[in-house]
């Protein structure tokens, strides 16, 4: 695999996982405006996995369903902090956090790109998560004094730097429930 | 023989799925309108990568060009080839009138929570500007939600992006 490919994969993984976690909040965030922002980001991180799926998908002649839902849980790049089930809401602010700002220095890096699909899309995804930072931000700045947050953050700040090969058993748990419409169709249905 | 000209009337009647209010044209997400030998080729790209409405819209746009009598191909175009600039100055009007305040110019830069968080947007129902925001995200990726202090109302702000 190219290491544009590999890059590529690494990048949609983070953001399936995260956008699935994400959603998890659905429903049950502490109020409905965090209801509503975290099921926004968590639509937005997939549309972004989608896209990026598909540009590596065309190189190496897959689907981009196929790159996201047929891999076993064991061939997923995606960083060992966007995997973990969060129940807490600190951890949650702390990971979206975390997360955000080594993703913009991702970003940035992209845009500079020679390869000009690559660094397109990276622009374009930019812009939408301009708006992540900021809901991130807002809630750092309002937690950033609170011993539960600082300590959430110490926490899982070293999962940044973790083996993107390593992963824990709540990865396959997610798997099984992220494919299992996929796992259950017929062969050859088309959606 | 179908016109570039024919096929743009015909896309400027497509509603966005989500704020019928405006039509794809009004939106600048149609990038470029290609006519060849009764082969329309028309390159098209998503407000936002998650837009749940992309296939409506691309099949809504092959159904149009059929109905002119072309074969259409639609390609969706992922690059960084829109902005919220690009919104024309009557979708702009179309957005206003039906409550949701257009996205202010996007500029050199992109927007600051110190920006968002200023009085500086306008209310679509009063004019006043002693509006607030309520939060980043709303029924759909691409709005916020903010509040009129002067009228009391609450009203959708279409991100600038």
């Amino acid at each position: 695999m190219s290491e544009r490919a590999r890059q590529l994969l690494e990048i949609a993984d983070d953001e399936l996982i995260l956008g699935w976690r994400d959603s998890e909040w659905t429903g049950i965030a502490p109020f409905l405006e965090e209801d509503v922002a975290f099921s926004s980001i968590a639509q937005n991180e997939i549309g972004h996995a989608r896209a990026l799926y598909e540009l590596a998908a065309r190189e190496l002649g897959a689907t981009a369903d196929e790159l996201a839902f047929d891999r076993a849980p064991g061939e997923y790049r995606c960083s060992p902090l966007v995997e973990l089930r969060l129940l807490d809401w600190e951890k949650t602010i702390a990971r979206h956090y975390l997360y955000e700002e080594a993703d913009a220095a991702r970003l940035e890096r992209l845009k500079q790109s020679n390869d000009p699909e690559v660094a397109g899309l990276a622009a374009k995804i930019d812009r939408e998560e301009t708006y992540h930072r900021l809901h991130a931000q807002m809630w750092f700045d309002r937690l950033k004094d609170e011993p539960r947050f600082t300590a959430a953050l110490d926490e899982l700040r070293p999962l940044l730097d973790a083996d993107r090969g390593e992963h824990g058993p709540e990865l396959a748990e997610l798997w099984d429930e992220m494919t299992i419409v996929r796992r259950s169709q017929p062969a050859g249905t088309t959606w | 023989m179908v016109t570039a000209e024919q096929v743009w009337d015909a896309l400027a009647e497509i509603p966005d799925p989500e704020i019928p209010v405006i039509s794809l044209v009004d939106l600048g997400v149609i990038r470029d309108v290609a006519v060849d030998d009764g082969r329309v080729r028309v390159d098209f790209t998503p407000t936002f990568l998650g837009c749940p409405a992309l296939e409506v819209m691309r099949d809504a746009m092959a159904e149009r060009i059929r109905e002119l009598g072309a074969e259409p191909e639609i390609h969706v175009l992922m690059d960084d080839s829109w902005s919220t600039d690009l919104i024309t100055p009557e979708g702009r009007e179309k957005l206003r009138a039906s409550g949701f305040a257009p996205p202010a110019p996007r500029k050199a830069n992109a927007p600051t929570l110190v920006q968002l968080q200023s009085n500086v947007f306008r209310c679509p129902y009063c004019g006043s500007t002693d509006t607030r925001l309520e939060n980043i995200f709303g029924p759909t990726p691409c709005r916020s939600l903010r509040y009129c202090a002067i009228c009391r109302q609450p009203f959708e702000q279409f991100k600038t992006i």
